[in-house]
């Protein structure tokens, strides 16, 4: 069994009100910072996951990204992994 | 005793599910006593209902709103039996984070985002029952505003506008935001929909009918005490139609207003 490390990206979909980045970018003048659009606001989980190969653990993160870590309904999410791969003895 | 779905008193059992954060249980379990039922909480992490006659997901902050409102509640052994009660026709009601978890759940269409406003809201609304003819609203009445307060961060009602659409067409939408005067209030920037929610709906339909979500908190505007009753009718039309439900007369089951 070997350790992978993931991570999730989640983000509102596009088009979907994303109150959070609107109050963000609305708070850049106050900063004195222009030429700032687009800000999304959105949540990043990272995971270890214990699985014999990296294609078994990319596929348990799939599933929780799809089932818990996201709404299909609302958010998007990407899927990065880490480049910490530990083997572990026995 | 199990599957029994009268008490001891011999009223409707109607169960009100108790999430680590729910903090409006109460409240729901004595405003359906007022409404004539006997309410009983039920556990999370109860993996049966106990042969209630219908459940409410109440109000709070299932498992703390961590990751979102609802997401992790959906997945607690007690939303499997109520899963499989709401697929059996069993009737659900959800109360703001109860209707967060429902949508979670998949149970209801859509999806609650952040109120436009991004400030948690706790005021008084006003909302209409789109229809009377249904187990959550059949008892509400003529259809005037009804005056409920809201309490939550996360009740802007999302769909994307082909299921919204489907709503309408199948008598879905179950309550709207709307003025004093009864107007159904605009998507945004209309302060007669507090967070934003599109078409100003604060309530919606499964497309069965049995299962049901609203933001607004019934429980809390149940006897005049609190200010408002006008969310009794709601739960009382649950109550009766529970009753019905199990082919017992809701006529028969005495109404206890103010009796514990």
């Amino acid at each position: 069994m070997s350790e992978f490390r993931f991570a999730v990206n989640v983000l509102p979909k596009a088009g979907i009100l994303d109150p959070q980045g609107r109050a963000v970018e609305g708070s850049l003048g106050h900063l004195g910072v222009e030429g700032v659009s687009g800000v999304r606001v959105g949540r990043r989980v990272e995971l270890t996951v214990e699985a014999p190969t990296e294609v078994e653990a990319r596929a348990t993160v799939e599933r929780l990204a799809a089932e818990l870590f996201s709404n299909p309904l609302i958010e998007s999410y990407a899927i990065e992994w880490a480049d910490v791969h530990v083997g572990i003895a026995g | 005793m199990g599957g029994r779905p009268r008490g001891d008193c011999g009223l409707t059992r109607i169960g009100v599910v108790v999430f680590p954060g729910s903090n409006c249980d109460r409240d729901t379990l004595r405003g359906l006593e007022l409404a004539g039922a006997e309410a009983v909480p039920l556990w999370h992490e109860q993996g049966t209902l106990g042969g209630v006659a219908a459940v409410v997901l109440p109000g709070g902050f299932a498992y703390g709103d961590y990751l979102r409102a609802g997401v992790i509640a959906r997945f607690s052994p007690v939303m499997r039996a109520v899963s499989a009660f709401a697929a059996q026709g069993g009737l659900v009601l959800g109360i703001c984070n109860g209707f967060q978890v429902l949508a979670e759940a998949g149970l209801v269409p859509g999806a609650l985002l952040r109120n436009r406003g991004l400030r948690f809201l706790g005021r008084d609304v006003r909302i209409s029952a789109e229809r009377l003819d249904t187990p959550f609203t059949s008892l509400v009445g003529d259809g005037r505003p009804l005056r409920i307060p809201i309490a939550h961060g996360e009740g802007c009602y999302f769909a994307d506008a082909a299921t919204l659409d489907e709503l309408e067409q199948n008598g879905q939408v179950l309550f709207r935001y709307v003025d004093g005067d009864g107007r159904r209030a605009a998507a945004d920037g209309d302060p007669a929909n507090p967070n934003g929610s599109l078409r100003a709906i604060a309530g919606v339909l499964n497309v069965r009918g049995n299962v049901a979500g609203l933001m607004p908190h019934p429980e809390r505007a149940s006897e005049a005490l609190l200010g408002s009753d006008d969310g009794l009718p709601i739960l009382r039309s649950l109550v009766e139609s529970a009753s019905r439900a199990e082919g017992r007369s809701a006529a028969a089951a005495p109404v206890l207003v103010g009796a514990r």
